[in-house]
């Protein structure tokens, strides 16, 4: 196995948690835990931002997307109720 | 039923957006784009090219980008607002170690927020990115100790004299050389990779990394606070 097939097995791996993590964000009744996902899904973005060669693209992914607007997204959680309600 | 409304609409978005994939790997630059690679360091002297679009080309779509996370920012504080004559409970306190490491950190993440904006065209990143790290620090100072309340009135003005500066910045280009903006002939542009060159660039983009610095920490604040708030009255 050569070096480039190598890097295209992990961005692939990278591709795969970014898909479960955004169908957890969607999903998850909890929305603590669907906060997280959304966070990981940022994070796992940004990386593959910055395998493609665009660094600044992924700075601002992973300072915002992953970092403040999932705390954002935690505080407001705070504000309001812990679970998706209307089917309980 | 709400998750699988979900499901199918995220579906959805992958179906439409699997017939971008083509446009999205594109073999050759467009006109505008070849003319930003192959002028772009003549034109503005700046080493990071990305910045050179953003501040300098593209500068007044990065005006409106800025004038929108005022307004929503602005939008939240309106919203959110401290409701006065409102008994608040104490939240239980971070312990010794947070509050030490926290106090530690501070000065470190704000550095640093400060260099990737100071840097910003010589090195990715830029205000955006700088100042969202230097709003993670404060973050971190408020988690720490709920107590603490920033000087919103400060906050107010650094943001506001920052945009002014951006504005300002733009309307010199348009009285030296006739365009908003413009770079060339406003400022010395130096030599290529050193810290003072670019001409206004690094100006605009230390403005604009104190504007969303102060911007985003006075948001954090005025959530973390009004979360507090809620606790108490319920």
């Amino acid at each position: 196995m050569n070096v480039f097939t190598w890097i295209n097995l992990v961005d692939l791996l990278v591709c795969a948690v970014i898909l479960i993590a955004a169908v957890g964000a969607a999903v998850h009744r909890n929305l603590l835990s669907a906060v997280v996902f959304a966070g990981v899904a940022s994070l796992a973005v940004s990386f593959l931002f910055l395998r493609l060669s665009a660094p600044d693209v992924a700075m601002t992914e992973a300072a915002i997307g992953a970092g403040l607007s999932t705390v954002i997204f935690l505080i407001a959680v705070r504000r309001t109720e812990e679970t998706e309600g209307g089917e309980r | 039923m709400k998750q699988i409304v979900s499901l199918v609409a995220l579906a959805t978005l992958a179906v439409l957006l699997w017939h971008l994939a083509p446009i999205a790997m594109p073999s050759d630059l467009g006109s505008v784009a070849s003319h930003y690679v192959t002028h772009g360091i003549e034109d503005n002297r700046g080493s990071n090219l990305v910045t050179s679009v953003i501040v300098n080309y593209r500068g007044l779509d990065t005006l409106g980008e800025v004038t929108v996370l005022f307004l929503s920012v602005s939008g939240v504080a309106f919203v959110l607002r401290r409701r006065t004559g409102l008994e608040i409970l104490k939240p239980r306190p971070a312990s010794e170690i947070v509050t030490t490491g926290a106090r530690l950190l501070f000065a470190p993440i704000v550095l640093f927020g400060a260099y990737i904006f100071v840097h910003g065209h010589l090195t990715p990143g830029g205000g955006f990115q700088g100042g969202a790290v230097v709003a993670s620090a404060v973050l971190l100072l408020i988690l720490a100790d709920r107590d603490r309340t920033l000087p919103h009135a400060a906050l107010a003005w650094l943001e506001s004299l920052s945009g002014l500066g951006f504005i300002l910045a733009g309307a010199v280009g348009l009285v030296v050389t006739g365009s908003f903006l413009a770079n060339r002939g406003v400022l010395p542009l130096g030599v290529w990779t050193e810290l003072f060159s670019a001409g206004i660039i690094p100006v605009i983009y230390i403005l604009i990394g104190l504007k969303v610095g102060s911007e985003l920490a006075a948001l954090l604040d005025v959530m973390v606070h009004a979360a507090d708030d809620e606790e108490a009255r319920s």
